[in-house]
């Protein structure tokens, strides 16, 4: 069987989760059993909406404890989830969330965790994972050691939420679990964005984004020049942010924004996969790179391996012919 | 306070991937190193702490004798001392290996605060701090942007997706793992690098009987999701041809 831990917040599932059963079902391939299970105080109309969907048995686990997320929280109620079930693969979203706790889980039950899986070979028990290593630069096809169960975290965009197959509505069960509250560790408090937004880069539609090969502050200009003659806006990768650079609210990947402009051209942008997460689904991506080899290649439709402070004036000169 | 740091040595940015004759592991005599860049924030914010609190900065790594490079540079930046778990078979060990063996040789420390980089940039598992913090009993928090000591406990802001954050509250002793870019890094002055040669690096042999959780069954360099057009030439033919593609062929301009 395989057992799908679905998140949601303030009953609000996340798209991850849909992706996420797109990849237990071709980790399936209609032979093996899905399971679906929701965490919450509170959680009938989420365990309702995902019974609708008809992809497996729901299972709601509701506690007290688990109205805000706690690694503690989540890893006792999981580890009592998964030892009643007894699941043969666990399948999470690979979100900030999963990152949080998963390990913990899978080393409290001395059992294997995969994480950022991009793609599954084969199906079933043989399966094995194909995730990003090396920032990208290698494919790895990895095989879980030891007994189930086996964890695996799929990553952000790697399965397509649409091709979900949906069933008849499934039966919804419940698995209670006895939560020390006084044991959980972490106190958390309520979530919060740092600045008002100033700028909502997902509805820009030309967007010029810059990476480490800018090399320097002053280098930022000639960027901000090319975004002035396509009419595009300027972001960047997070390390320009990290450097102070341009303003943390220009920053496209995991941990800034999401973007899906008609045009995206990458300088000096290698393509880490917490970049590629916040702007692939892109419609035009242009890769200006030195780097022949880099990752960012691999999501352009137009690429130019060459020297970018040759490249971008030529550019700036040729959008102002016109 | 009594601060851990761990910290992996990886291969540099710069660095073109060749693969073993297996095409199991890369070919490590082809490798330059450098200092994980997660982990070089998570010393940094060590030092500062230790700035502002009194204590010492204790770097760990695990690895093959080549990690006492970045052992050194830490030591170098201002870390006192350190414990490397020594063996060739740690360079490419999964985070669950990883882990077991810093756990084994920091427990008897008992420190009050490890600090580690978010993920390393050559496996990337994520997974390695986190794990620690559970075989040495410590509760932890990950992503984390900002730290403040308070007696006996800590509060830490932990970044959450698309720009969101969240403080969080626990006791210590604790694990963090940090992200890049919580501050800005310090490089090693000359006095440094000349102090670090007598700081003392405690070796610790690998525990026996330690199980990998995956194993690589290959690795490949990755195939393109879309047939990415090149566009060669010198500066100006190359730009002239993009625009052209871009007006007539995408649509875009």
């Amino acid at each position: 069987m395989i057992l799908v831990v679905a998140e949601q917040r303030d009953g609000r599932l996340n798209r991850a989760t849909w992706e996420t059963i797109a990849a237990a079902q071709a980790l399936s391939a209609n032979d093996m059993p899905m399971k679906v299970v929701a965490l919450g105080a509170s959680i009938g109309p989420v365990a309702q909406e995902l019974a609708a969907a008809g992809v497996g048995e729901v299972v709601a686990t509701e506690h007290e404890a688990l109205a805000t997320y706690t690694p503690d929280g989540f890893t006792m109620a999981l580890r009592r989830v998964i030892e009643s079930l007894t699941p043969t693969f666990v399948l999470l979203p690979h979100t900030y969330q999963t990152r949080d706790f998963a390990p913990v889980l899978a080393a409290r039950m001395r059992a294997s965790l995969i994480t950022d899986v991009t793609g599954i070979n084969g199906s079933g028990a043989s399966a094995t994972f194909a995730r990003p290593m090396f920032q990208g630069k290698l494919a790895a096809d990895v095989r879980p050691q030891g007994a189930a169960p086996f964890l695996v975290s799929i990553q952000i965009g790697a399965y397509r939420a649409d091709t979900v197959k949906k069933g008849s509505a499934a039966s919804i069960t419940s698995v209670s679990v006895d939560i020390d509250a006084a044991a959980i560790r972490q106190k958390p408090e309520p979530p919060f964005q740092e600045a008002k937004q100033a700028v909502d880069l997902s509805q820009a539609e030309r967007i010029v984004s810059v990476g480490r090969g800018i090399k320097s502050q002053e280098n930022i200009a000639i960027a901000e020049t090319m975004a002035r003659a396509m009419g595009a806006e300027i972001a960047a990768s997070r390390p320009i942010c990290d450097n102070g650079w341009l303003p943390m609210e220009r920053q496209i990947g995991s941990s800034g924004q999401t973007v899906a402009p008609k045009l995206y051209v990458a300088l000096g942008i290698s393509g880490a996969i917490q970049h590629l997460v916040g702007m692939k689904g892109a419609r035009t991506i242009v890769a200006i790179n030195k780097d022949a080899d880099a990752p960012i290649f691999e999501v352009a439709d137009y690429g130019i391996v060459g020297d970018l402070f040759e490249i971008v004036p030529a550019l700036v000169k040729e959008l102002e012919k016109a | 306070m009594k601060i851990a740091v761990c910290i992996k040595q990886v291969p540099t940015r710069e660095w073109q991937p060749r693969l073993n004759d297996a095409h199991t592991w890369i070919r490590e005599q082809d490798v330059s190193y450098e200092m994980n860049e997660p982990d070089a924030y998570a010393l940094e914010e060590a030092l500062r702490l230790r700035e502002k609190h009194g204590g010492e900065v204790v770097v760990c790594s695990a690895g093959p004798t080549r990690v006492q490079q970045v052992i050194r540079e830490a030591l170098a930046r201002g870390a006192d001392r350190a414990l490397h778990v020594e063996a060739d078979a740690l360079g490419s060990a999964d985070a669950f290996v990883t882990a077991e063996s810093l756990a084994a040789a920091m427990a008897d420390e008992r420190f009050d605060l490890v600090l580690t980089g978010l993920q390393s940039d050559d496996q990337g598992h994520a997974q390695m701090g986190v794990i620690l913090a559970e075989r040495l009993g410590v509760p932890h928090s990950t992503i984390i942007m900002e730290i403040k000591v308070e007696e006996g406990t800590i509060r830490v802001k932990r970044e959450l997706e698309g720009g969101w954050f969240q403080w969080i509250a626990m006791p210590l002793p604790a694990l963090l793992t940090i992200q890049s870019g919580i501050n800005q890094l310090r490089y090693a002055t000359l006095k440094g690098i000349m102090a670090a040669k007598k700081k003392e690096i405690r070796k610790v042999a690998l525990p026996g009987g330690l199980q990998p959780a995956q194993q690589i069954v290959s690795l490949s360099m990755p195939t393109r999701s879309k047939q990415t057009q090149m566009i060669a030439g010198s500066a100006p033919e190359a730009a002239r041809e993009l625009v052209r593609r871009l007006r007539e062929e995408a649509r875009v301009l």
